[in-house]
């Protein structure tokens, strides 16, 4: 145990040996090795998507880094003396003639802002998709809940670090973007004028926003990403990675490739690829031009333009909400108090918070909702393939419905130039997709899973279709199907099918009103299921198969055939 | 090509299985592992090897080529120099990382063992743990005497809420009050409306019927807070035939012979209302679409606004320029609690 009286009974004979030697003998390496070492994680490309987000951080620190170096967080006024002729001798702040000096006058520097912008809409992607991936295999499931949490304050924490980020070279665009910021905070009833004028340090644009966000989005925000992810790792080392499942897969076991080799150089590999591609397309693809916007001006604006991709959703609700109803309506409530009149500003409250509260609500409650209607507190290591879990998946579609149709309202004016179609007229629809859309994703989807889910049942009780068609000696032309094989037929059919949970009465014949909600709603997720196929069923529907398409002859008929 | 899809090909079981009177299917255990071309191969592996070892090489040459955009690639202040430097570097990186990242996943798929390993998952913890642990921390609770001495427990709590509130007053100082700031401009009696961004004042015979100016007032170039001042300043100038504008009671004299002037900030969130549709006379901001009719003083015809744009009171001075009546009558911009 201690190692103070520990006598060294071991002599490395090889350099190597004496290095790790010399370090496992000060900080016990060889305990994280045999831990480590040999662990098994399993393979699936969906497990891939976590990854993206854990490799754009890195290349992010590291572009961001360099970045930092010749940035200069300022809004003290300039007169841009740089290489980019255009500009030369405009007025603009400190901080937008460094963003234009790094582009211009900094061999790589461009490359280093562009890869640093591209892996930064990579990040939040591949943190969206990931917990896409999380909710529709139900891998959220206990006992993995509180690290799907720690995944959803992940994604608010990569949503600041984008728009923070965003804001940065001060350009008109991204001031464009903070002015609508302002507006959406002075809405907030009470405090709203006070927070803006503390987060701008006074009157909008001010002097001090920008030096603000640059310290947010340099130090407390990725430390507190890295914080995250470490507690996020610790807890996917701990619980096991989950895995799909298969034929040797079972609730109690993990399958896969050890770390060391397959698993680290596939990961590691992975690593160089996401960096790879990510210069590909620094190199090829134009992002964020800020020398064609100009330095921010309150007044200029230039037409058509988009917030980053993650804030569309924000700004397209924004402009889905209507701000008047009819001649003489309204939704600035103008309300009376005893001090004086105070302006509620619902045009702009309700489309900037309601869907993000409730996107957020739902996302970080969803373990605990799903549990509450499943009734089921097991530990759940196997996933589930999104069909054999059909209206979790449906609402999870409406969800991405609902979030997309806000997405495109952001783009509601380039749709309508794009397709000249009526700028009004793209609204309206969108209005209604934004209520309807949701649902009809809903009824859709779930048919669809349940589709599947009988076309499964099809091929494990009938077999596959072969296309091969064999005229039997009595005419009659039939398709040959061919058995799946037992690997198969398993991944076909191991899958539960939870069946609606009818409330019991208490000793007192009642039945109390939450088990009365929990009875419907578990009605409502799974009334229409479709259970696995099971032995019984394959056996009795061969025997109906064989009477039914041939008799003995016809079969050997076609066996010679 | 190596198929490393599992199963046998073409195994098709038969049916009558033993267990058909259970409820599901038993785990038939992992399916029996198929050898890569390069398992089996020796020319295949030692091709694979080659192709690993080729990718690794294009690594080299990528890094190779961004020393040559570097270093051989001089700026000369053209956007082509700049694209041609920023291609080189970004491909060499590409084929840097790709020729590694490709190389290795290519070598773990072709060359490392695939064979599937099963590892048992323990519980997250043992019961043994868990009453070793509740043991703990009563024994931890008891000995510090927190449950038996609620003077000492009450105090610290009300002290542990209490301190942590310094640390929120100490933003205080983040930004001033908002006072009376938002509800005044710059604008005020006989201040001359000038061009955005130049600054020189225009006469009304400047301004043609259809015509539309981006204006700021007189002096805004020199004042200290200028962004600050301009953001609220900001006017669109327009004039129409005077007949298709319909004044209220009150405001029939805050435009001058068909030239009316509105804030440019819009009463939604605050973006700059820059768009001016000359033939239906609506002004359309760019952010989100609030539309608003100079024919009926700027009123909200569509999109998230709830408010018509301010209208600022103009007249003429003595020597035919456009000048102010007075400030704003109402705060401009999107709208705030106090603003009513």
């Amino acid at each position: 145990m201690s190692s103070s009286t520990a006598t060294h009974t071991y002599t490395p004979k090889t350099r190597v040996g004496k290095v790790t030697d010399y370090v496992d003998s000060r900080v016990g390496g060889s305990g994280i090795v045999k831990e480590f070492g040999r662990k098994i994680f399993p393979d699936h490309w969906t497990f891939m998507f976590g990854e993206v987000a854990l490799y754009t951080f890195v290349i992010l620190l590291i572009s961001g880094t360099f970045l930092t170096f010749f940035y200069d967080p300022s809004m003290a006024e300039t007169h841009y003396e740089g290489s980019y002729l255009p500009l030369r001798g405009v007025e603009m702040s400190v901080a937008y003639a460094s963003s234009l000096d790094i582009s211009f006058d900094i061999r790589g520097g461009l490359f280093m802002r562009q890869i640093h912008h591209w892996a930064a809409l990579l990040f939040v992607a591949s943190v969206a998709v990931h917990m896409l991936r999380v909710f529709f295999t139900g891998a959220f499931r206990r006992p993995r809940e509180f690290n799907w949490v720690v995944g959803c304050v992940l994604l608010i924490l990569s949503l600041a670090a984008g728009f923070t980020g965003y804001s940065l070279p001060d350009d008109l665009l991204s001031g464009n973007g903070l002015r609508i910021i302002d507006g959406v905070m002075k809405a907030i009833p009470v405090v709203g004028t006070y927070l803006s004028f503390f987060l701008f340090g006074g009157e909008f644009p001010g002097t001090m926003i920008i030096g603000r966000l640059y310290v947010l989005h340099i130090l407390l925000i990725p430390a507190v990403i890295l914080l995250m992810i470490g507690i996020h790792l610790f807890m996917v080392v701990l619980h096991k990675h989950s895995q799909f499942p298969g034929p040797g897969r079972t609730n109690t076991n993990v399958v896969g490739y050890p770390v060391g080799p397959v698993y680290a150089a596939k990961a590691g590999g992975f690593f160089f690829i996401v960096f790879g591609v990510l210069a590909a397309i620094a190199a090829a693809f134009t992002i964020n031009p800020i020398w064609n916007y100009g330095p921010y001006d309150p007044s200029p604006v230039s037409a058509g333009t988009q917030p980053d991709w993650y804030i569309g959703w924000v700004d397209g609700a924004l402009r889905l909400m209507p701000g008047t109803i009819g001649d003489n309506f309204d939704f600035e409530f103008m309300i009376p108090f005893p001090w004086g009149v105070n302006a509620l500003s619902l045009n702009v409250l309700i489309p900037a918070l309601v869907p993000a509260i409730i996107v957020f609500t739902a996302m970080f409650l969803w373990p605990w909702i799903e549990a509450w209607v499943t009734k089921d507190k097991r530990e759940h290591h196997l996933l589930n393939r999104p069909r054999n879990a059909p209206t979790r998946t449906a609402i999870g579609v409406a969800g991405i419905t609902f979030y997309c149709v806000m997405w495109a309202a952001a783009s509601s004016d380039l749709i309508a130039t794009h397709f000249l179609v009526s700028l009004n007229d793209v609204l309206y629809w969108l209005r209604f997709l934004v209520i309807f859309g949701p649902i009809l994703a809903f009824m859709v989807s779930r048919r669809i899973s349940l589709a599947l889910q009988r076309k499964d049942r099809e091929i494990a009780l009938h077999g596959r279709e072969t296309g091969r068609i064999v005229r039997l000696p009595h005419g009659e032309f039939i398709e040959v199907h061919e058995q799946v094989d037992d690997y198969k037929r398993y991944k076909l059919t191991a899958f539960e099918s939870p069946e609606v949970m009818v409330p019991t009465p208490d000793e007192n014949g009642k039945i109390g009103l939450v088990d009365k909600v929990h009875g419907r709603v578990s009605r409502f997720f799974f009334e229409d299921r479709v259970a696995p196929v099971t032995p019984k069923e394959l056996a009795a529907s061969h025997g109906d198969h064989h009477g039914e398409i041939a008799g003995t002859k016809d079969r050997e008929s076609i066996a010679s055939h | 090509m190596a198929d490393s899809s599992h199963g046998a090909p073409g195994t098709s079981v038969t049916v009558a299985a033993p267990g058909a009177e259970l409820d599901e299917f038993q785990n038939p255990g992992l399916p029996p592992h198929r050898p890569r071309l390069a398992d089996r191969d020796p020319k295949a592996e030692k091709r694979a090897e080659r192709q690993v070892a080729l990718l690794f090489a294009i690594s080299v040459v990528g890094t190779l080529l961004f020393f040559v955009g570097y270093f051989f690639i001089p700026l000369d202040q053209t956007i082509e120099r700049l694209r041609l430097q920023n291609l080189m570097l970004g491909l060499g990186t590409a084929f840097a990382m790709l020729g590694i990242g490709v190389g290795i996943v290519h070598w773990a798929k072709t060359l490392m063992p695939d064979h599937e390993v099963t590892e048992s998952r323990h519980e997250v913890r043992s019961e043994q743990d868990r009453q070793d642990a509740e043991k703990i921390v009563n024994d931890i609770l008891e000995e510090s005497g927190i449950k038996r001495r609620p003077l000492i427990r009450n105090t610290l709590l009300g002290a542990a809420i209490l301190a942590p509130l310094p640390a929120i007053a100490i933003f205080r100082d983040l930004g001033p009050l908002p006072g009376n700031t938002l509800k005044q401009t710059m604008w005020d009696t006989g201040v001359r409306l000038t061009r955005d961004p130049s600054g020189t004042p225009i006469r009304a015979s400047d301004v043609t019927v259809g015509s539309a100016f981006h204006v700021i007032p007189e002096g805004l170039n020199e004042v200290e807070n200028k962004l600050e001042e301009k953001a609220k300043a900001v006017v669109l100038l327009m004039r129409l035939d005077p007949e298709e504008l319909n004044p209220s009671p009150g405001r029939e004299n805050w435009g001058y012979d068909g030239i009316v002037a509105y804030s440019k900030i819009c009463t939604h969130v605050g973006c700059p209302v820059a768009l001016y549709e000359q033939q239906t006379h609506h002004l359309l901001c760019p952010c989100h679409q609030s539309t608003f009719d100079l024919e009926q003083e700027c009123k909200v015809i569509f999109g998230p606004a709830a408010r018509p744009l301010p209208q600022l009171p103009i007249e003429i001075d003595d020597e035919g320029y456009l000048v102010a009546s007075s400030d704003f009558q109402e705060p401009v911009g999107p709208s705030f609690w106090e603003r009513g």
